[in-house]
């Protein structure tokens, strides 16, 4: 059973299991699936200022916190306990377009070509991870949500504001991916 | 604590999503070029599970376990799905990851992530500033 937790889940096992918890936070407690909120809810506990946007009552929105911290302990269970060490089993041709922007290294859930402390310090590392950061956290806040928020909750309560911010997520992705992205890898 | 039982769904949020490898920056490049249905099955099948999910809460008018009615609030759109949402999704393709990811790959033992939850801190934050300014 173990070995079989250990194996990657196929999307038809995952997809109902995270769509299962749109009905868990609502029957546990009124919640509503959204996990960008977290950040918000930091900031206004952490460094308001003067922001309007940042003054509110935080602490009634706690569950928030302990939601993400929650998720923090799933990746850890999920990362170290139950992982195979396999590298992640994406398409032929994906890994042709990757091997193209000059990342070579296949091991693990993220490249460690971005993703380590080494990278952090070079100009390429650096870019990648701060600009992707900031536009995660200033988009999803201007859009009112993320994929949590707009694409799960919101699509599955059939609100049309949140298809047209999915719709835009994907123009966005797209324009990063193919546009943006290969003269990003190429020049740094 | 009251608020341990939203840890545990989070364990298992978090714990589904790194399994299935959508806290993978792979994952989202392979979603971003149409070359795999793994993640627009995973997207899928939730957005299926959760609509019928709600469907069945309104229709017998299912109550939370504290008693009080369950209420989903109508979004109200605003310009900021467009502008903000294009730059999310630009976020989402370039560090590969969404913020519910950011915190499972720290856990999964990614520290260098800990770089992207700071900036997407302070994305929100500069944001939260600007607001004002902003069209929606």
């Amino acid at each position: 059973m173990i070995e079989l937790l250990k194996e990657p889940w196929p999307w038809y096992v995952s997809g109902p299991l995270i769509g299962i918890s749109i009905p868990i936070l609502l029957i546990l407690g009124n919640k509503m699936l959204g996990i960008s909120s977290s950040l918000r809810h930091t900031c206004a506990a952490v460094l308001p200022g003067n922001v309007a946007f940042l003054k509110y009552n935080w602490k009634s929105e706690m569950w928030s916190m302990f939601f993400a911290l929650g998720i923090f302990i799933g990746g850890f269970i999920g990362g170290n306990l139950l992982n195979n060490g396999e590298p992640v089993k994406i398409s032929a041709e994906t890994v042709e377009d990757i091997k193209a922007l000059g990342i070579n290294s296949f091991e693990g859930l993220v490249p460690s070509d971005i993703f380590s402390w080494d990278a952090v310090f070079t100009l390429q590392g650096l870019i990648i991870l701060v600009f992707g950061g900031f536009m995660i956290g200033f988009g999803s806040r201007y859009a009112g949500g993320c994929t949590s928020g707009h694409a799960i909750m919101g699509l599955s309560s059939l609100q049309w504001p949140s298809l047209v911010a999915v719709i835009f997520f994907f123009v966005g992705g797209l324009i990063m991916t193919h546009l943006i992205a290969p003269v990003l890898y190429s020049i740094l | 604590m009251k608020y341990i039982k939203y840890m545990l769904v989070g364990t298992m949020f978090g714990l589904v999503l790194t399994k299935t490898e959508a806290v993978s920056w792979f994952r989202i490049q392979e979603m971003f070029r149409f070359q795999s249905f793994h993640m627009y099955g995973i997207i899928g099948s939730a957005i299926v599970v959760g609509v019928i999910s709600i469907q069945i809460i309104k229709r017998f008018k299912i109550k939370a376990l504290g008693g009080e009615t369950i209420s989903i609030p109508d979004k109200k759109f605003n310009k900021g799905a467009i502008f903000g949402g294009t730059i999310f999704g630009m976020g989402w393709a370039l560090a590969g990851a969404c913020p519910g990811p950011l915190y499972a790959l720290l856990g999964a033992g990614y520290t260098s992530i800990i770089v992207v939850i700071l900036s997407a801190l302070a994305g929100t934050w500069v944001y939260s500033y600007l607001r004002p300014k902003l069209p929606h």
